[in-house]
């Protein structure tokens, strides 16, 4: 048995009748990363050591009954811009290459009440801005498929890290795609929660009204598994919303008899490849075979979205980057004249090439004379957006798309051009833009062996109707039972 | 609209960047491309639309104005790029 192809609902059963321990478990990741990462390169810190450590402390803490617990002993990986208590979080910026959280944040606060093993932080693009993890100012992970190609971004390290087996599962966060399209690329389950889902506190900010963390998996029961331990208010984050718990898990029905779909015909045309276009038309087909109503819609608000997206989350990023200053905390220049040169010379050394654009953009729609024409109109849009969909979910439970125009594409190959970076949200953004949950689920593979995925769209805080809508497929096509990542174009 | 030198000059000193004299080119370039496609928000149906600035229900969150002592200066000061006696330490600010 190779422990590291197991899911978390699987090494839970295992742990419970007793056929591994906690230590077999964090030994297997351990070894893993020590034989991947070279070739992954998903990790900006690996805590191997301290893993183990604490996997032997919480077993013998486990066999002596001082603690219990379903999720005892499970190891994770975590996006590295969640704030860990003593563990540096980067954002994979040169900025805060130095920066040790001294609290942790929320969500990293819920696992360690879980005695959950941090495997380590993941690779991104720097602070959530991109789309294919080359913005890292550390390292460009690879895709686990095919080594030649980016495993799309901003969570890039997170999906690497779950498709390689290097983490049973791995938190992300996702402001216009950054959870959903790397779990497409990489061939996982990316699972975007309702904005106020699941609290920011001690999440890095990027843009605050459309950040939102969420779990990546190897399918959809620990998808919801990890969503029931990381939802739930936070009087730390006033957005958070105050909504019942719930047991995520219980919505797995494996039924969509009488479910209604609306497939949104503008999100399958001009720019869409032919191949993701007929996988996702076969997935539609096996849904109708299991007795879901789908119908095609009008939802023509797409390339609004992405217009409104840039607009607004560069304006928010451009003000929630002013903090990096160079003074309390992060990068410092090392020869500077006054304070403002400390602020200028340290942000300009500080910060990379897309993350000055964007703080560009943002702060030239903000500026007067442009905020009205680019700011308030894309604000607009967004109550524009909203309406189409709740218009859309009036009359379906879902609305199924593309999680991204293509599969995975060749390291290099964008990151020169971002306006054709920022093409490739296409399909993610409007979620965002609209506060709703969205679910990317494998759905088959290309030509070339690598990855399509398929998203579903619910009404807020539906997660059950969309979790369901994906496990149900899951079990019928079968994807992990039939593809793997197979490193292809390595060095050995 | 166009964006000119002066113009990406002065947004870059508002978001207190230095830009290099031969990557100042590159920044009109790529603003000026992103800007041509928002500007499709011109283009939208949302004539008497109310903005939108959150997807929450918009209310007011209160709560008591309690302090609560961070206890651990320590890990705080430790980020600081330059500290003296438990604070941080600036140039000279008022002349």
């Amino acid at each position: 048995m190779d422990i590291t192809e197991l899911t978390v609902h699987e090494l839970q059963e295992k742990l419970a009748n007793k056929e591994l321990t906690i230590t077999d478990i964090t030994k297997a990741y351990v070894d893993r990363i020590n034989d991947k990462e070279k070739d992954v390169q998903a990790f900006v810190t690996t805590l191997t050591d301290e893993a183990m450590k604490q996997a032997e402390e919480i077993q013998a803490k486990v066999e002596n009954g001082e603690i219990s617990g379903k999720f005892a002993g499970i190891p994770i990986g975590i996006k590295d811009n969640m704030c860990t208590k003593g563990v540096k979080t980067t954002c994979s910026s040169k900025m805060l290459e130095n920066f040790v959280a001294p609290y942790d944040a929320t969500v990293v606060e819920k696992l360690n009440e879980e005695n959950i093993i941090n495997l380590g932080k993941l690779n991104m693009d720097e602070f959530a801005m991109g789309g294919s993890t080359e913005y890292s100012y550390f390292k460009k992970t690879k895709n686990p498929w095919d080594l030649r190609r980016v495993p799309g971004g901003s969570s890039g390290g997170s999906a690497a890290a779950v498709a390689a087996n290097m983490v049973p599962w791995a938190l992300g966060s996702d402001t216009g795609g950054s959870i959903r399209q790397p779990s497409s690329f990489c061939g996982v389950v990316g699972l975007k929660p309702t904005y106020g889902l699941v609290s920011r506190y001690g999440l890095v900010a990027f843009a605050s009204s459309l950040d939102q963390i969420g779990p990546i998996t190897k399918d959809v029961r620990d998808s919801a598994m990890l969503l029931n331990l990381i939802a739930g208010h936070d009087r730390r984050d006033t957005t958070s919303s105050e909504i019942e718990k719930k047991d995520y898990t219980k919505a797995l029905k494996n039924d969509v008899k009488g479910l209604k779909i609306g497939v949104p015909k503008e999100f399958f045309g001009e720019g869409i490849n032919e191949e993701v276009k007929k996988k996702l038309e076969e997935a539609i087909e096996k849904y109708k075979e299991l007795g879901a109503e789908v119908e095609e819609f009008s939802l023509n608000v797409a390339e609004y979205a992405l217009a409104a997206y840039y607009i607004i989350g560069c304006a928010e990023a451009s003000s929630n980057l002013g903090r990096f200053d160079g003074i309390r905390y992060g990068y410092r220049t090392p020869e500077f004249k006054d304070l403002k040169e400390i602020y200028k010379k340290s942000r300009s050394e500080g910060f990379g090439a897309e993350v000055k654009r964007r703080i560009i953009l943002g702060t030239y729609v903000l500026s007067s004379g442009y905020y009205d024409a680019y700011y308030k109109k894309a604000q607009q849009v967004r109550t524009l957006v909203m309406n189409e969909f709740n218009k859309g979910f009036e009359k379906y439970d879902v609305i199924l798309t593309p999680t991204s125009p293509t599969v995975a594409f060749n390291i290099g190959s964008k990151s020169d051009n971002p306006l054709e970076m920022y093409l490739a949200d296409i399909c993610t953004v409007s979620v965002n833009i609209a506060g709703l949950p969205g679910i990317s689920i494998p759905c088959g593979v290309d030509s070339q062996g690598m990855p399509i995925g398929m998203q579903l769209i619910g009404n807020k805080f539906q997660e059950e109707t969309i979790l369901n809508a994906a496990y149900t497929l899951e079990q019928a096509i079968k994807f992990r039972e039939n593809y793997k990542p197979q490193f292809k174009g390595g060095a050995n | 609209m166009q964006v000119s030198k002066e113009e990406i000059l002065h947004i870059a000193n508002l978001a207190r960047l230095n830009l290099e004299e031969n990557e100042i080119d590159q920044y009109i370039d790529n603003l000026q491309n992103i800007l041509n496609f928002a500007n499709i928000v011109n283009n939208a149906p949302i004539e008497g639309l109310d903005i939108t600035i959150g997807t929450n229900e918009a209310k007011n969150v209160f709560r008591k104005d309690e302090i609560e002592v961070f206890e651990d200066n320590k890990a705080l000061l430790q980020n600081a790029p330059s500290q003296e006696q438990n604070m941080f330490k600036i140039p000279k600010v008022i002349q």
